[in-house]
């Protein structure tokens, strides 16, 4: 039993079927990739996940408990985060800020009424947001505004939200996308460092391959709404049919 | 100071120090000079000042950090007032037990009417709030006169009960007071032409809005305050970060509502009077619109757009075409028709015109309204400083201060 379980999921917007009948598991502490051309349902699958879409049949199980019918906030505080294909960021507030906030909904759960007390006060949420700027290299641009960063800055400032909650599951949605080389590099070996300090199960969309080898255990290959093959990265590379589909086209 | 970093300190300080020396900055003309009718520095009026304040201050906090704007805030104001008046005819004229109640009822009324409307953003929420309001101007115009007083308005009557303080003695309406001390009472300092006039009623309602402030500038720096800006930014995010935003708004509006309910508190502690036109739609507008030309979000705007608004309304309407033949006196007699001819629109009655001119100038030119205005006069003679005393060095300095 995987820490996710997708079962039958399908979806379709229309008369477009963008999930055919996924079934999808997800071993606890693994990087599990999902790859696939566009169009193929990645992000689509991602939606499903975390309460954004509600698939028309199937069942998606995390951690023995199923995730439909649950409003996101709830999905979330189960223990699952995702990284967005386009930043998902509070651009107004300040890079601080935007790491602050998923500290605060880890520690104080959906909603609590902290109106008197003073943000600057709460010693043990502005630490743990400095610590994961400085893991990012983020914490020169602490006091900037988020929403004038670069793209890779973005991506960046998301995953680093994402990760100060300390997720059970952590979603990745084309986390490289728009990044200059050294800094796709760098996240790979954040990633990397992450997996070894703490328990935490990934599941990455990527179509950079060399992403892909580097950090995947497993690999989902995903077309038209359907998987195709599920394996090792190993095997995966070598496979015909892999090739032909997505592999040859992406190259 | 008081739990607050060196700036809100600071800003603190300044609005203690207007609100607490307002009665001689408002009066800066001697009584008997021509420019005597720019003096503000009546009771009425300052008073009005600063209740219009805390309704701003508390708009602000729904408005200005969450980014929902609510079209029906003049219904809180309104419940506040008339439970306010319900004190004083059942009680007593003291006016805590005014307050107390009227900010009690806006808040229960601020649940229900935000918890509903809240089930919507944007232009739906907006319309939402303003049809409840628009309900409840109806409701307490006609069904509710038992309660409101309909047409005609709630007032103090001889034979209200008061069970406090028993019944009215002799045959006068009693006033509200504050442990005997009456609202309406006034002290009147006279130095050489100039007349200076410290009233009691202003007085309270100046502390009470110094506290309002003082809890405002809490709200916006602490995690509850974070999370309202969060939902202006990105409310996507915001539940795909574990965070239920809807408590988070309703919170916000309740905490609205209730400064609505206690400048309405106020206001029928100040004159005990509440009619239902106090909360139709225009006083919600009038909000709003302080609070926008003060610049929204921030803390001190609302304060100056309130005080803005309600200078205008009641300088500016009382400038008739007799004081503007004053003014043009010395050009010729037909340049002075014209040029009274000219500006007559624009005075008196016609305030609302120049007030709605000054609007648009401000919401296209300063969108962050007077603050931004006044930030960007600051910037500007602080480079000019820097640049005389310390030549070109001083440039990247002076662009930090200004950030
Ligand atoms: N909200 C939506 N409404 C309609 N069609 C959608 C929606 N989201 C995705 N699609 C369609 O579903 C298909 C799969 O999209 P997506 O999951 O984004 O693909 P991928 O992430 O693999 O590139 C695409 O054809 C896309 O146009
Ligand atoms: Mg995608």
């Amino acid at each position: 039993m995987g820490v996710l379980e997708v079962k039958n999921v399908g979806k379709r917007f229309g008369g477009l079927q963008a999930l055919g009948n996924v079934n999808l598991s997800v071993k606890e502490n693994t990087v599990h990739a999902i790859i696939g051309p566009n169009g193929a349902g990645k992000s689509t699958l991602l939606n499903c996940l975390i309460g954004k879409l509600i698939p028309d049949t199937g069942s998606v199980m995390f951690d023995g408990q199923s995730v439909l019918g649950r409003k996101p906030h709830e999905i979330n505080q189960m223990g699952i985060s995702r990284v967005f294909q386009t930043p998902e960021i509070f651009g107004d507030l300040t890079v601080f800020e935007n790491v602050m906030i998923p500290i605060f909904a880890k520690r104080d759960g959906a909603f609590r009424m902290h109106a008197y007390e003073s943000v600057s006060n709460e010693r043990d949420i502005t630490e743990a947001a400095e610590r994961m700027l400085e893991d990012v290299n983020m914490l020169d641009k602490r006091h900037v505004q988020a929403s004038s960063l670069s793209r890779g800055d973005k991506r960046r400032l998301e995953m680093a939200m994402c990760l100060s909650q300390e997720p059970k599951l952590l979603l990745l949605d084309e986390p490289t996308a728009g990044m200059a080389r050294a800094d796709t590099n760098n996240t790979i070996d954040l990633l990397k460092e992450i997996k070894a300090k703490r328990n935490i199960t990934m599941a990455i969309i990527e179509h950079d391959m060399h992403v892909v080898f580097s950090l995947a255990e497993r690999i989902t290959v995903l077309a038209q709404g359907t998987p195709l093959v599920e394996d090792t990265p190993a095997n995966i590379k070598g496979h015909p049919k892999v090739r032909e589909a997505y592999l040859g086209e992406a190259h | 100071m008081l739990g607050l970093n060196k700036k809100d300190g600071t800003l603190l300080l300044i609005v203690i120090g207007l609100t607490l020396f307002a009665p001689f900055l408002l009066n800066p003309f001697p009584v008997e000079s021509e420019l005597a009718q720019f003096n503000a520095g009546y009771p009425d009026l300052m008073q009005r000042f600063v209740i219009f304040g805390i309704f701003a201050i508390g708009f602000n906090i729904l408005f200005g950090l969450t980014g929902y704007l609510s079209f029906g805030h003049a219904a809180f104001l309104g419940a506040g007032s008339y439970a306010g008046v319900w004190m004083m005819k059942l009680l007593s004229m003291n006016v805590i037990p005014a307050i107390v109640a009227a900010v009690i009822v806006a808040g229960l009324f601020s649940v229900l009417i935000g918890y509903i409307s809240l089930r919507r953003s944007g232009i739906y929420f907006s319309i939402l709030t303003l049809a409840f309001a628009q309900m409840s101007f109806a409701l307490a115009y006609s069904v509710l006169t038992p309660i409101t007083g309909g047409e005609t308005g709630l007032q103090l009557s001889l034979d209200d009960p008061r069970i406090l303080t028993g019944g009215a003695e002799g045959g006068n309406l009693p006033v509200p007071s504050l442990f005997g001390l009456e609202m309406r009472d006034s002290f009147d300092l006279v130095l050489g032409s100039w007349l200076f006039t410290f009233n009691v009623g202003y007085y309270v309602c100046a502390i009470i809005m110094i506290a309002a402030f003082y809890l405002a500038i809490r709200i916006f720096r602490s995690p509850f305050g974070m999370m309202l800006r969060a939902v202006k930014s990105n409310q996507q995010r915001m539940s795909y970060t574990g965070l239920n935003s809807r408590p988070y708004t309703l919170a916000a509006f309740v905490i609205s509502g209730m400064y609505a309910g206690l400048a309405g508190g106020l206001m029928v502690s100040m004159d005990p009077l509440a009619g239902a036109e106090r909360m139709q739609w225009t006083a919600s507008g009038e909000v709003v619109l302080m609070t926008i030309l003060g610049g929204a979000g921030t803390l001190i705007g609302p304060v100056l757009g309130a005080g803005f608004i309600k200078y205008f309304e009641n300088i500016f309407s009382k400038i008739n075409d007799q004081i503007l033949h004053g003014w043009f006196a010395f050009l010729p007699d037909g340049l002075e028709n014209a040029m009274v001819a000219l500006v007559h629109p624009f005075i008196g009655k016609g305030w609302h015109l120049t007030l709605g001119i000054l609007f648009m100038l401000v919401v296209i030119f300063l969108p962050g309204g007077l603050v931004e205005g006044g930030q960007r006069v600051g910037r500007f003679a602080f480079r000019r400083r820097n640049k005389k005393a310390e030549g070109a060095e001083a440039e990247g300095a002076a662009k930090q201060p200004a950030e």
